[in-house]
C-alpha cells in the first residue's frame, strides 16, 4: 500500500494532521467550546432580569415550540432575507461590470489605479461610522432631505427613517457601498488569473466582448464566484451593526429592520433571555449549515467540470509561453 | 516559528483545561428579588483595593465635578488645573491621604455599562479588588436599590440628618425595601416648559411668565394654545417624545404589578394627544436628541416650547439657541441667537428629568472615604450652593437653592432675567417617585419607540401595541403581558 | 474569410464601439467614486466643524473647529488616544499575520494531502464559516472572565487562528494557483513538508495572504462587538470601544465634532496600510500569472 505509484502517497498522511491541527484546536477552545454551551441553553428555560438570577430549568424542546409558535423569527428571516437581496444583486452586477471593465485591454481605462482604491474605501471605515454618516446624511435636516426639498417644493422633510421601504433600502445600499469595491478586487484578482490565451484565441476567432465575458470569463472564475456569493450570504445571515446603528436597535419602523441576528442580539444584550437565546443560535445554525451544504454540493460538482477543463488548459498553456 | 508554535500550543492546552474547568463548576447560585440584605463578602479586598477607590461610570460628569469639588483631592499629584477647571496630566487620581482613585468608565450603548456593572457586582464578594462606588440613573435605580449590592447608607455613616436637606423623591426613589436608603444625588431635576418669548408675545400677547402659565396649566388649555400657534404658522412642541415626561410621571400605578406589564391612562393620553398634533400638524415629528430637534431650538426653529428638567435647560437648550456657537466663537450673551429670548413657566404638570445617584457597593473596604465623598458631594450646603453658582446645575440641598432662589439680584440672562431657581425650587418638592420600578428606563424606551411608528402612520394603534409588548418582553422575559 | 474592406469598417465601428463603451465606463465610474467619496467628504467636513454648528445640519463649506476638535480628542485624558492606536494595531497587526498564515497552512493541509478526515474537515469549516460571532460570543465571554482574561489583548489575537472565510479564500486560490507538481519537485529535491510550505508555497500565496490580510486587518480594526464585551480599562481600549464611548458622552461633553474627528483619526491608518498593500496586491496577482 505504502509502496502506490501515486505521488500523494499515504505516508504524507500525518502532515495533513499537523497542518490542520492548529486551526481545529483554536477553534474547539474559542468557539465550539462556547458554542457548545449555546446549545445547552437551548434545552433550558434560563434567564437573569437586572441582578435576579432565575434559576435554571431542563425544559425539553419547549423554547423550540415556544419560538414556532410565536413566529416572530420567519419574519425576521423575511426581513433579513429582503435587504440582503436589495444590497448583492446591484453589488454582483455592478462588481462584474467594474471587473471586466477593469481587466479589459482593448479598453484601456486610465486611473484604473485611482478607482480601485476609491471603490474599496468605503469597506475600510467601521460599518458603525458608515451607518453613524448615512444616518445624518439622510436625516430630517441632512443633505438629501435639503435636495428633497427643493425639488419637491415642501416645507416637510421626508423622514427616510420612518418607513419600512426607505430605511430597508438605506441599509441595502450603505451594504452595497461597503461590499462592491471588495468583490470588485476579488473578481479582478480572479479574472487576471485566467489563463491570457483563451482571451486571445477568442480575439482571433473574432468574439465581442460580451461573447468573452460570458463564454471565457464567466465560465473561468466560477469558483470565486461562488466564494463571493458564499461569503456575501453568510455576512447577509450575520447582518447586524448597520441596521443595529440605524435604527437604534429597535428595527423600527414596525420592526421591518429587525434582522435575526438583531433579534439574537435582543434576547442576550437585551433582555439576558439565554434560553431563547440558544434556541434561536441553533435555528441560525441549522439554517447557515443547510445554505453553506448546499453551496459544498454546488461546488463540488463544479470542480469535477473544472478539473476537466484544467487539463485542457495546460496543453493550451504550453503552446502560449512558448515565446 | 516553532518557538511561537509551542508557546500557542501552551495556552491552548490552557485555555482547554479552564473551559473544562468551568464546566464542571456549573454555578447554581440564584438570589430571590426580595432579599436586600448587603452581600456576604468572602474575600478580603488587598491592600491596594484598600488604598483604591474604585468608581463605576458611564461617563464622565461625575468625575468632572469630582475633581473640582471634592475638598479632598489632590489636584495638585493628579495633575488638575485648578484655573482651568480642566485634567491636564495623564496619570491618576489621587486623594490628599494618598489614595488612589479609579474610574472604571462603560459607556452606555446597548446596556453596555449596567451589564459591565452587574457582572462586577456579582463578582464582588469573591473579588480582591472590590468596587466601592457605582453610579445609577433614576430609570433603574430600583434594580440595585433593591439589591444586595448596595450597603445601607447608615451602616456606613450617612445619616438621616446628613440627608435631610435632600428632596424627598430622590430619597424616595433610593430607599430599599426594608426602609433603608441606599443611594444619594447632588442634583436634583424638576422639569419645566421653556417656551419662546418672542413667539408668546405674539400669539397669546405676553411673554410674562406667570401668565403665560395660566394659559397652560393644565392639558386642555395647552391643547388650545396649541391650535393658536399652529394657525399662527408655529409648532406648539418639537417632537413625538417631548411631553411623554410629564404624562409618565403622573401615572396612577406602576408599570408593574406581580410581574404583569400594565399601561397605565395618562400614557394612552399621551399617545392620543400626540397622534392629534402630528396629524394636524401642532408638531415637528422629530424625536428626542435627534439632529433636527436640536435644530428646532435654535433661531430657525419655529417651535413654541421644550419640556426640559434643570439641566437641559442650562446645557442643552442655551447651547443650541445660539446663532453662533461658543465652539465657533460665538459668546452665551443676548443677541446672539435666541440667547435671553427664553422663559419658563411650570406647565400643565409637574415632573421630573434625569439626575444620577452614587451607591456604596456591597463590600466596599473603603467604607469612610465613601461615606466622605457622598457627604461632601451629595450633602454640604456650601459646596451645592457653589456647584449651582458656577456650573446652573440644580443641586439636591432644599436651603441651598432656597437662598439662592429669595436672592432677588440672581436670574438667568439665557432666560431674560428670569429666576428660573426660584420656580425650580418651588416645582421639586412636588415630584412624586412612589409609582416607579426597576423596569421604568426598558419599558418607557419601548413604549415610545413602539408608537412612534403609530405616529408615522406606519402602523395603527394595536399594532404599536403590539409591537410594544414585544419590545418589553424582550427586555424583560420575567414579564407577563396584561390581559 | 473576410476581404480588407469589411475588415476596414469593422475597424471603424469597432472604434466608435469602443469609444461609446469608454464613455460609459467613465460614466459609471465617476458616479461610483462619488456615491464612495460621499460619506467621507461628509466626515472631514464634519471633523472641521464644531458640535453646534454640526447640529444644525449639513453644509458643504469647511468649518473652523479642526484644529480645537483636533486638540479636545488628543488632550480627552479619558480616552487615551495613543493608547487605542497602539492597542488596535496590536491586535489587528498579529490577527492579519496569524489569520493569513495558519488559514495558508490549514488550507495547504487540506489540499495538498490525503487522509481520511479530509473530507470531514473541510466541510467542517464550510459550515462553521456561516455561524455568527453572536452565537457563542456569551460562552466565549465567560470563559474568558473566568480565566481572567478580560482586560487583555490575547483573547481579541489568538482566536483569529481559526478564521474559516479566510481559509476557504486560501482554499480556492491554492486551487486555482497551486499546481501539485511544484510540492513533488520540492519533495525530490529533499525539503520537508514544513519547509516546502514556508519557501516553495508561500511566495505563490502572497497575493492570496495580501488580499485576506487587508480584509482581516480591516476587520479586527474596526471590531467593536467581542472588544466592547472584553475590555473596560481605558489603557486596554481599541479605537472603535473609543468611538462609541465617545458617542455616549453626557450631554455636557457630547461632541459630535470630536467624534467626527476620533473616526477620521481611527481611519488613517488603515487608509495607509490599504495604500501601501493595494500596489502590492496588483502586482502580486500579475506575477502569480506569469508564474502558474
Amino acid at each position: 500500500m505504502a509502496s502506490s505509484n501515486k505521488h500523494k502517497s499515504i505516508s504524507y498522511a500525518k502532515w495533513g494532521y499537523f497542518f490542520i491541527i492548529p486551526f481545529f484546536v483554536v477553534y474547539a477552545a474559542f468557539q465550539l467550546y462556547p458554542m457548545f454551551s449555546t446549545i445547552r441553553d437551548s434545552f433550558y428555560s434560563k434567564m437573569t432580569v437586572g441582578l435576579i438570577e432565575y434559576p435554571e430549568k431542563f425544559v425539553g424542546l419547549d423554547n423550540y415550540t415556544n419560538l414556532f409558535k410565536e413566529g416572530d423569527i420567519f419574519t425576521y428571516f423575511g426581513n433579513t432575507f429582503i435587504i440582503w437581496i436589495i444590497g448583492f444583486i446591484p453589488q454582483i452586477f455592478v462588481s462584474l461590470l467594474l471587473a471586466a471593465w477593469f481587466t479589459d485591454i482593448r479598453l484601456k481605462l486610465k486611473a484604473q489605479g485611482f478607482f480601485k482604491v476609491v471603490i474599496y474605501l468605503p469597506n475600510i471605515i467601521m460599518a458603525a461610522a458608515v451607518s453613524m454618516l448615512f444616518f445624518a446624511i439622510f436625516s430630517d435636516i441632512g443633505p438629501i432631505n435639503d435636495i428633497y426639498k427643493s425639488i419637491s417644493g415642501s416645507e416637510e422633510p421626508y423622514q427616510f427613517f420612518g418607513h419600512i421601504t426607505s430605511t430597508r433600502l438605506i441599509i441595502a445600499i450603505i451594504n452595497f457601498i461597503m461590499w462592491f469595491g471588495n468583490t470588485t478586487i476579488l473578481l479582478m484578482a480572479a479574472i487576471m488569473g485566467v489563463d491570457p490565451a483563451l482571451y486571445e484565441a477568442a480575439e482571433i476567432d473574432g468574439a465581442s466582448p460580451s461573447q468573452t465575458f460570458w463564454q471565457i470569463t464567466i465560465p473561468s472564475i466560477r469558483p470565486i464566484l461562488i466564494f463571493v456569493l458564499v461569503t456575501s450570504l453568510i455576512g447577509g445571515v450575520q447582518m447586524y451593526d448597520i441596521p443595529q446603528i440605524i435604527t437604534n436597535g429597535t428595527g423600527s419602523p414596525v420592526r421591518s429592520s429587525m434582522t435575526v441576528v438583531m433579534y439574537l442580539n435582543n434576547q442576550i444584550s437585551v433582555g439576558k433571555n439565554y434560553g431563547k437565546a440558544g434556541t434561536i443560535s441553533v435555528v441560525l445554525f441549522l439554517v447557515a449549515a443547510i445554505l453553506s451544504l448546499a453551496v459544498a454540493a454546488i461546488n463540488s460538482k463544479d470542480q469535477i467540470a473544472e478539473n476537466r477543463a484544467k487539463k485542457l488548459k495546460k496543453k493550451k498553456m504550453k503552446g502560449a509561453y512558448r515565446i | 516559528m516553532t518557538k511561537l508554535k509551542r508557546v500557542l500550543c501552551g495556552t491552548m492546552c490552557l485555555a482547554m483545561a479552564g473551559s473544562m474547568f468551568t464546566a464542571c463548576g456549573d454555578d447554581n447560585s440564584s438570589s430571590t428579588a426580595a432579599d436586600v440584605a448587603p452581600v456576604e463578602q468572602k474575600k478580603e479586598g488587598s491592600d491596594e483595593s484598600k488604598n483604591t477607590i474604585k468608581i463605576y461610570v458611564w461617563n464622565q460628569e461625575f468625575q468632572g465635578l469630582f475633581r473640582r469639588y471634592y475638598p479632598d483631592y489632590d489636584a495638585e499629584k493628579s495633575g488638575y488645573d485648578t484655573a482651568k477647571n480642566e485634567k491636564t496630566g495623564t496619570g491618576d487620581d489621587y486623594l490628599k491621604d494618598g489614595k488612589k482613585v479609579v474610574w472604571v468608565v462603560n459607556e452606555n450603548t446597548n446596556n453596555n455599562y449596567q451589564d459591565k456593572l452587574d457582572t462586577a457586582l456579582k463578582a464582588q464578594s469573591e473579588s480582591d479588588d472590590k468596587i466601592d462606588i457605582f453610579l445609577i440613573e433614576a430609570d433603574y435605580a430600583l434594580k440595585y436599590v433593591n439589591s444586595g449590592y448596595t450597603t445601607p447608607l447608615k451602616d456606613i455613616g450617612v445619616t438621616d440628618d446628613d440627608t435631610k436637606d435632600m428632596y424627598d423623591y430622590t430619597k424616595q426613589v433610593a430607599t430599599a425595601s426594608d426602609g433603608t436608603l441606599r443611594a444619594v444625588s447632588w442634583q436634583a431635576t424638576p422639569g419645566l416648559f421653556a417656551y419662546r418669548r418672542d413667539i408668546a408675545s405674539e400669539v397669546l400677547g405676553t411673554d410674562d411668565p406667570e401668565k403665560v402659565q395660566a394659559e397652560l396649566s393644565d392639558w386642555d388649555k395647552f391643547d388650545a394654545v396649541a391650535e393658536k400657534m399652529n394657525a399662527k404658522g408655529y409648532k406648539m412642541l418639537s417632537g413625538f417624545d417631548d411631553s411623554y415626561r410629564v404624562f409618565s410621571n403622573n401615572v396612577s400605578k406602576p408599570w408593574v404589578e406581580n410581574d404583569t406589564i400594565q399601561v397605565d391612562d395618562q400614557l394612552m393620553k399621551w399617545v392620543d394627544q400626540t397622534k392629534n398634533y402630528t396629524d394636524k400638524g401642532y408638531n415637528n415629528k422629530t424625536t428626542l436628541w435627534a439632529d433636527a430637534w436640536s435644530a428646532d431650538q435654535g433661531p430657525s426653529g419655529k417651535v413654541f416650547g421644550f419640556f426640559y428638567s434643570t439641566w437641559g435647560i442650562n446645557f442643552t437648550l442655551a447651547g443650541n439657541s445660539l446663532e453662533k456657537s461658543e465652539k465657533d466663537g460665538g459668546k452665551q450673551e443676548v443677541g446672539n441667537g435666541l440667547y435671553g429670548k427664553y422663559a419658563v413657566c411650570e406647565g400643565p404638570a409637574a415632573f421630573f428629568w434625569g439626575g444620577t445617584w452614587l451607591c456604596a457597593a456591597a463590600g466596599t473596604d473603603n467604607a469612610d472615604t465613601v461615606a466622605d465623598i457622598m457627604k461632601k458631594m451629595t450633602c454640604d450646603k456650601d459646596i451645592a450652593k457653589k456647584l449651582t453658582l458656577d456650573t446652573l446645575d440644580y443641586t439636591n440641598n432644599k436651603t441651598a437653592m432656597q437662598e439662592i432662589a429669595d436672592d432677588a439680584s440672581y436670574g438667568s440672562a439665557f432666560l431674560g432675567g428670569q429666576n428660573h431657581i426660584k420656580l425650580f425650587a418651588a416645582a421639586a418638592p412636588n415630584i412624586k417617585m412612589d409609582k416607579t420600578t426597576a423596569y421604568d428606563q426598558g419599558l418607557n424606551e419601548a413604549f415610545q419607540n413602539a408608537f412612534h411608528d403609530y405616529f408615522n402612520g406606519t402602523a395603527d394603534k394595536d399594532a404599536a401595541m403590539d409591537n410594544f409588548y414585544k419590545a418589553a418582553l424582550e427586555k424583560y422575559p420575567n414579564l407577563k403581558k396584561a390581559d | 474569410m473576410s476581404t480588407s474592406t469589411t475588415d476596414h469598417v469593422g475597424e471603424h465601428s469597432n472604434k466608435t464601439a469602443l469609444l461609446v463603451r469608454r464613455i460609459v465606463a467613465y460614466t459609471v465610474l465617476c458616479i461610483l467614486t462619488f456615491l464612495c467619496l460621499y460619506p467621507f467628504l461628509v466626515m472631514i467636513i464634519n471633523a472641521t466643524r464644531s458640535h453646534p454648528d454640526i447640529q444644525k445640519g449639513f453644509k458643504v463649506t469647511i468649518g473652523g473647529a479642526f484644529g480645537s476638535n483636533f486638540k479636545n480628542v488628543f488632550n480627552n485624558t479619558d480616552i487615551p488616544l495613543i493608547n487605542g492606536l497602539r492597542n488596535s494595531l496590536i491586535v489587528s497587526g498579529c490577527c492579519t499575520i496569524l489569520s493569513t498564515y495558519f488559514s495558508a497552512l490549514t488550507a495547504y493541509g487540506i489540499h495538498v494531502y490525503e487522509f481520511r478526515l479530509k473530507k470531514f474537515a473541510f466541510a467542517f469549516i464550510l459550515v462553521i464559516m456561516m455561524v455568527p460571532a453572536q452565537v457563542s460570543a456569551l460562552g466565549f465571554y465567560r470563559m474568558m472572565y473566568d480565566l481572567e482574561l478580560t482586560n487583555n489583548l490575547i483573547p481579541l489575537i489568538i482566536p483569529s487562528i481559526a478564521a474559516p472565510s479566510t481559509f476557504f479564500f486560501m482554499k480556492q486560490y491554492m486551487e486555482s494557483s497551486l499546481p501539485l507538481e511544484i510540492v513533488e519537485a520540492s519533495r525530490i529535491d529533499g525539503c520537508n513538508e514544513f519547509r516546502t510550505f514556508n519557501t516553495i508555497v508561500m511566495p505563490i500565496m502572497k497575493p492570496a495572504m495580501a488580499v485576506q490580510g487587508i480584509f482581516t486587518f480591516v476587520a479586527n480594526w474596526n471590531n467593536y462587538f467581542i472588544p466592547s464585551l472584553l475590555i473596560d480599562k481605558k489603557e486596554m481600549k481599541t479605537l472603535p470601544i473609543m468611538v462609541a464611548q465617545l458617542r455616549n458622552a453626557d450631554f455636557v461633553k457630547f461632541d459630535m465634532g470630536q467624534v467626527y474627528m476620533m473616526i477620521f483619526i481611527a481611519i488613517i491608518p488603515v487608509i495607509v496600510v490599504y495604500l501601501a498593500l493595494s500596489k502590492f496586491i496588483i502586482r502580486g496577482i500579475a506575477l502569480g500569472s506569469v508564474k502558474g
